[in-house]
């Protein structure tokens, strides 16, 4: 009896399996590569969210004259380099046409081949470091680039603040946080400045020596480019200390984690950015109707209706998808890969257009500071290099 | 003075997260000694202990939270022995340890779900959450309170284990298990006594750690635990003031290291870690049962 139930089971899933596999035909799957846990799960989760608003207005894509429902396909890397790879893979079996991802240099490097050897594209949203699309075909970005950042944060330090000694934190073995230290540190060294930098392990939780180090080297600014998680840390204690001089970081820092951590404290806080909200009020409405239409939604944008620019990013990345798909006119891998590269596509961040390494051609950042009374953003200025 | 206010910010975070050490360090120690089991969720019980705050204080004021928070992290551990150990009294060490390891596991998860993998924002508790001033040096309140709550708390423990009843049957209990038995000592009270203590212990320590590091991960218990066990075999597993010193040898020696990188070229911070682990395996190789561990003798 017990054989017979378990035959008929397996019979139904077979027979089930079988027809979505028909149904399957009509859809397109766009993998979704974003840590929703882990030091980066935050921004993970609200670039993720801006995928998945630009899905809720756009569920289907005609390609080559049919229409096709498009299944976006999550997947949690975990913020993980060794666990990235299991999940990239995932992507690669669930017969993804293209993948979205990752926030976070370090993954995404991690995953790259995983794509390359399924012969996926992959378009990097805010994963900034150059390593990620170098000497590769198949990776592209949407972003500017460290090096370009963290030239930006040097020549902002010495004109805004005319900064003569930089304190650098970084990650050991995030390739983001290690990589824009490391462009900042040329960049303010070529501008005549001194720096001192150190680096702090996984899974430290006290930066008290390292903003006494700071303060010891008489720093007139501090760079930090780290996770959001280390960040609110680092503020923490910087405030604690009673550190006066102004923290510096790049886009992961542009989240409302460090809106929350500054507040009400006596700290300077600058990031470079992708978008400034306010930059487009139909998408910033939008997209706050969609945080606040639903409560999961909501806590994964931290509990309140800030747009952060890695959403602004990802929702642009889901309609670059949509283009690539279009522009391609198949749902075949290997054809979108062609696609993209003459692709351009204008979005809420501006222009999308890819360079020979397959970089969007990016020459602005937006500059914010943290308002530490109202928990808001305020915009400072766009900063180029050429200034 | 200016030497002064200049390191003792080092000194100071050296002795605080020392003294934080030594209170999950005694937990570990306190249960090798009398069940010789590596209790590897020792550390998740402490995570699990500032997140529960941090919920708690949402809709209760904090006089309120804090003891509750302390009364159910002892509940916590003590169900987690009755629940994955005690059923295993008598099988082979190695399981009860797996046992440990899949309760660290199921902790760290049940958070991750909970949470959503997100840092939690701890609470400021007020006074503790105050900033200071001391020779010069800016810092929290807490940082300054810690050493001298830990010493206390050590005292009234070593007190326990000396004058009391229970104190004794412990000692008993971790010097010869089946014979204490045979003596009438209860002893599956006894084990669920030193997991409550060790638990009250570790909920102190996230009070006082998280108020300091404020963001609570599922995976933050790791290495506060990593760095208490570390102190516990440093000192001599088993043995309560051993845990204490080696803990605070621990906490000064990573900080130490930051201060030294002030005065060097190079940039030796990322030996932070590595030091600590360094030093004990230079201890251990000198001293293999730790600074106060008892020396081992097989009989025949």
């Amino acid at each position: 009896m017990k054989k017979k139930v378990i035959s008929a089971l397996m019979t139904a899933a077979l027979a089930v399996s079988m027809t979505a596999s028909i149904v399957a035909a009509d859809t397109v799957t766009i993998g979704v590569y974003e840590p929703a846990s882990g030091d980066n799960g935050a921004g993970g989760k609200q670039e993720t969210l801006g995928m998945q608003y630009a899905y809720s207005q756009q569920p289907t894509v005609e390609i080559g004259g049919v229409e096709y429902d498009v299944n976006l396909d999550i997947v949690d890397n975990e913020s993980n380099n060794d666990k990235a790879v299991s999940a990239a893979s995932k992507l690669v079996s669930d017969g993804s046409s293209i993948i979205l991802g990752s926030y976070g240099s370090g993954v995404s490097i991690a995953g790259s081949q995983t794509f390359a050897d399924g012969g996926v594209p992959a378009v990097g949203v805010t994963c900034t470091n150059p390593q990620v699309t170098l000497g590769n075909t198949h990776y592209f970005r949407i972003c500017f680039l460290d090096p370009f950042q963290g030239t930006v944060l040097a020549n902002f330090a010495s004109q805004n603040f005319e900064a003569k000694k930089a304190y650098i934190l970084t990650k050991q073995g995030d390739d983001y946080s290690a990589g824009l230290g490391h462009y900042f540190d040329q960049a303010f060294q070529a501008l005549g400045g001194e720096t001192k930098a150190e680096t702090f392990p996984e899974g430290n939780s006290d930066f008290t020596s390292y903003i006494t180090a700071a303060k010891n080297f008489e720093a007139d600014v501090i760079m930090a480019p780290t996770s959001t998680e280390a960040a609110a840390l680092i503020i923490e204690q910087a405030a604690a200390q009673g550190v006066e001089v102004p923290l510096l970081a790049g886009d992961t820092w542009d989240s409302n984690v460090i809106l929350n951590a500054a507040k009400d404290k006596n700290v300077q806080i600058f990031v470079t950015t992708f978008y400034q909200e306010g930059g487009n009020a139909e998408f910033d409405q939008g997209m706050k109707d969609f945080i606040n239409s639903d409560d999961t939604n909501l806590a994964n944008n931290g509990g309140d209706d800030t747009v952060a620019a890695v959403t602004a990013m990802g929702y642009d990345a889901y309609y670059v998808a949509l283009a690539a798909l279009q522009a391609a006119g198949s749902t075949d891998p290997a054809a979108v890969n062609e696609a993209l590269w003459t692709l351009t596509y204008d979005g809420v961040c501006g222009h999308v257009e890819f360079d020979e390494n397959g970089d969007a051609k990016r020459d602005t950042a937006f500059v914010k500071s943290a308002n530490t009374e109202t928990g808001a953003w305020d915009f400072v200025t766009e900063q180029t290099i050429s200034e | 003075m200016e030497w002064l206010s200049r390191n003792l910010p080092y000194l100071l975070a050296g002795i605080s997260v020392g003294g934080q050490y030594a209170l999950i360090a005694i937990g570990y120690t306190m249960v090798y000694g009398i069940l010789r089991l590596i209790n590897f969720a020792h550390g998740d019980i402490f995570m699990v202990a500032g997140l529960m705050m941090v919920y708690l204080s949402a809709s209760l004021p904090i006089y309120v939270s804090i003891p509750l928070v302390i009364v159910l992290t002892v509940l916590i551990g003590f169900t987690v022995e009755r629940v994955a150990y005690k059923p295993l009294r008598s099988a082979p060490r190695m399981s009860v340890m797996i046992s440990a390891i899949g309760v660290s596991y199921l902790l760290q998860n049940l958070a991750l779900y909970i949470t959503g993998g997100l840092a939690q924002q701890y609470p400021a508790i007020p006074w503790i959450s105050d900033q200071i001033t001391v020779f010069g040096a800016s810092t929290k309140r807490v940082t300054v309170i810690t050493p001298f709550l830990t010493i206390i708390l050590v005292v009234l423990l070593v007190a326990l284990i000396k004058n009391t009843k229970i104190g004794m049957a412990m000692r008993a209990a971790s010097k010869d298990f089946e014979t204490s038995q045979l003596m009438g000592i209860k002893i599956n009270s006894v084990i669920s006594m030193t997991f409550i203590i060790g638990s009250f212990l570790a909920a102190i320590g996230s009070l006082l750690f998280f108020s300091n590091y404020t963001g609570v991960t599922p995976t933050i218990g790791t290495m506060p635990g990593l760095k208490a066990f570390v102190a516990a075999v440093f000192g001599g597993i088993g043995s309560i003031p051993g845990a204490v010193i080696g803990a605070f040898i621990i906490g000064i020696c990573e900080n130490l290291v930051m201060m030294a990188n002030q005065y060097v070229s190079i940039d030796i911070s990322n030996f932070k870690d590595a030091f600590a682990f360094l030093l004990l395996i230079i201890i251990l190789f000198f001293k293999p049962t730790g600074l106060f561990g008892e020396k081992q003798t097989d009989k025949v």
